[in-house]
């Protein structure tokens, strides 16, 4: 479907060097690095706003290395959306079936059906600069998707958007890969993002693809130091999931994590340290997660302090907690402390 | 609750009101002192119409030539880069720190009739000395640099996501031009043209090496003065100010809708 065979390029500071990637059809594929990885640049070569300096870009079978973008047919949405401000959600959304000779009625019909399926039928009439973060996104994807792409291309697609939308919109992704069985190459630096949307995933560092795998693999078996950190940076639990009173009990040794949603079977659990919370006291709260442990270890990471706690059970979790949060509990290394989470921060792979 | 305005914002405040001052002043004295049954006139002063009319077509006209060339450039200047760039804009900012007799000298020698460029132009039956074509090209000349680096900066300031999107929907750049850029950039580009027709109309010295004849509107101005003196010239002088600003207010408030 998308094969990039040795594809290089350097622009400004930015660098992709020797990528071979391989994307099939309805394929999830997420590249994942940090800030400056190349990731955008990667994005922008196979939608052919730039020309590789070496390699080839294949899409259906098809060279496309030299093609301008509006011969390669796959739909791009900026980390900014870029929506068009001199017209309003619907002529936005029917921007590009112009040039594919849709005559009026059909481009009607196609924007009100792309519309409803992203349910913003009732936005069409609105002025873009007045929707919120998630519309704008919506918008975006809706005008993507109306020219019906080989491959929908997402640059950071979640990165602008407060946590709550974030997560609504992480399902209406997966769906609408499914849906319009469109491939994704989604682009993000965060690694419980990728993970807990990715069919199979890249890591990038410095112009570089490091690993492509599947989520589990990457988690379970890095291939280089520099994704061991990366992946070290977050807790990943294997274990058996049972659906029970409308959520999921994951078994993990002899401890249960509650996660949301419905699962049986294997699963790999993720959960980011930040949304795991400490407390010297038994909680009050709503969380389902809640469990004692011994704190082994506390070590700054950048604003934050990482603060590793051991679980009876011998489970080992890392939470992140600012200066003041440390101060305030005064941790200090064979305290116990209480450590909780909701089940919605649970992410089964 | 009144708020005491700091020391520094009350010394602007008055250094700023005398520039006021001594730039409304002249315009307001201009009107108060000219006597109204002498502007009543100037409608049956054929030499006056005369002059205001071809004023305000040379005017239109080199915007409309600055428009046709301009923006082309301005486009070029704004999303490309190449080694002769800043040439290219030293040449397009040029003419604003050229005296604007030298300029008139300048476009006398390039393109009058004995000139190579003259003589082929003199075979599409256009004349250069004391012609329209030579009030509008001195026009022009002097003009031009406000449109295109108004254009150029609109152009500049959209952002190429917006490119990007529109190509990978299927949009060939000339599409995306006429789609996108131009759409964006209009009210930089209309506010630009409003200035570099206001410019060409305000010009003389130029004109008056090019083409003293015929005698639009500010050279009819400075005839009558130094002929007849000042009341002579105010009259015209006053119709002038009144039609460029009521145009010049018709075009910004269009802008401003916009």
């Amino acid at each position: 479907m998308l094969r990039l065979e040795h594809v290089s390029r350097r622009w400004s500071e930015f660098s992709v060097e020797d990528a071979c990637l391989d994307c099939s059809r309805g394929e999830y594929f997420v590249v994942m690095g940090p800030t400056g990885a190349g990731k955008t640049l990667l994005l922008q070569l196979i939608a052919g706003i730039y020309y590789p300096e070496s390699g080839k870009i294949f899409i259906n079978g098809r060279d496309v290395t030299f093609h301008p973008p509006e011969k390669r047919n796959v739909g791009y949405v900026p980390q900014n959306y870029a929506l068009f401000p001199h017209l309003n959600v619907h002529d936005n959304i029917a921007y590009g079936l112009k040039f594919k000779g849709y005559s009026k009625p059909e481009i009607e019909k196609t924007v009100r059906e792309i519309a409803e399926h992203l349910e913003i039928g009732s936005l069409l009439q609105r002025n873009v600069e007045t929707l919120s973060g998630g519309e704008q996104q919506r918008v975006a994807l809706a005008r993507a998707l109306a020219v019906n792409p080989l491959i929908l291309l997402l640059d950071e697609p979640l990165s602008a958007l407060d946590s709550k939308t974030r997560e609504n919109l992480r399902g209406y992704l997966r769906r609408i890969n499914r849906v319009f069985r469109v491939t994704v190459v989604h682009v993000t630096h965060d690694l419980v993002e990728a993970v807990s949307l990715a069919d199979r995933m890249a890591v990038m560092s410095r112009g570089r693809i490091l690993q492509v795998d599947r989520p589990e693999q990457i988690l379970t078996r890095p291939s280089s130091p520099f994704i061991a950190e990366f992946t070290g940076s977050i807790n990943v639990f294997r274990g058996y999931a049972t659906p029970r009173e409308n959520m999921t009990e994951i078994r993990v040794s002899s401890l249960s994590l509650w996660a949301a949603g419905s699962r049986r079977g294997e699963v790999t659990a993720v959960v980011r340290p930040e949304s795991i919370l400490l407390a010297k006291q038994h909680p009050q709260t709503s969380a389902r997660n809640v469990f004692r442990g011994t704190v082994v270890g506390v070590e700054p990471r950048g604003a934050v302090y990482a603060v590793t706690i051991a679980t009876n059970s011998g489970l080992t979790f890392t939470s992140y907690i600012t200066r003041s949060a440390l101060l305030e509990l005064e941790l200090r290394r064979g305290d116990q402390v209480y450590l909780f989470f909701k089940a919605s921060e649970v992410h089964m792979l | 609750m009144w708020l005491k305005p700091s020391s520094l914002t009350l010394a602007f405040s008055v250094l700023g009101s005398i520039l006021i001052l001594f730039l409304a002043v002249p315009v307001l004295l201009l009107y108060l002192t000219t006597p109204v049954e002498s502007m009543l006139g100037i409608p049956y002063d054929e030499e006056a119409v005369r002059a205001v009319l071809l004023s305000l077509l040379a005017a239109t006209t080199s915007t409309g030539i600055s428009l046709l060339f301009g923006i082309p450039l301005a486009f070029i200047l704004a999303r490309y880069t190449f080694s002769s760039k800043s040439f290219v804009e030293a040449v397009v900012d040029l003419p604003l720190v050229i005296p604007h007799s030298v300029a008139g000298i300048a476009v006398l020698v390039a393109y009058s009739s004995r000139s190579t460029v003259g003589g082929l132009l003199n075979n599409l039956g256009i004349v250069i000395e004391d012609s329209f074509w030579g009030i509008v090209a001195a026009m022009t000349f002097v003009s031009a640099t406000i449109l295109i680096n108004a254009a150029r900066d609109g152009f500049q300031a959209v952002d190429r996501e917006y490119e990007h999107v529109a190509r990978t929907l299927g949009a060939p750049l000339h599409r995306v031009f006429f789609s996108v850029y131009l759409p964006l950039s209009f009210k930089p580009i209309l506010s630009g043209a409003i200035m570099t027709w206001a410019r060409a109309m305000s010009e003389v010295g130029a004109i008056l090496v090019v083409a003293y004849f015929p005698k639009i509107a500010p050279i009819l101005i400075v005839d009558r003065f130094m002929n007849y003196g000042l009341a002579a010239s105010q009259p015209i002088a006053c119709t002038l100010l009144t039609i460029s600003i009521a145009i010049f207010m018709v075009l910004r408030f269009l802008a401003r809708r916009r």
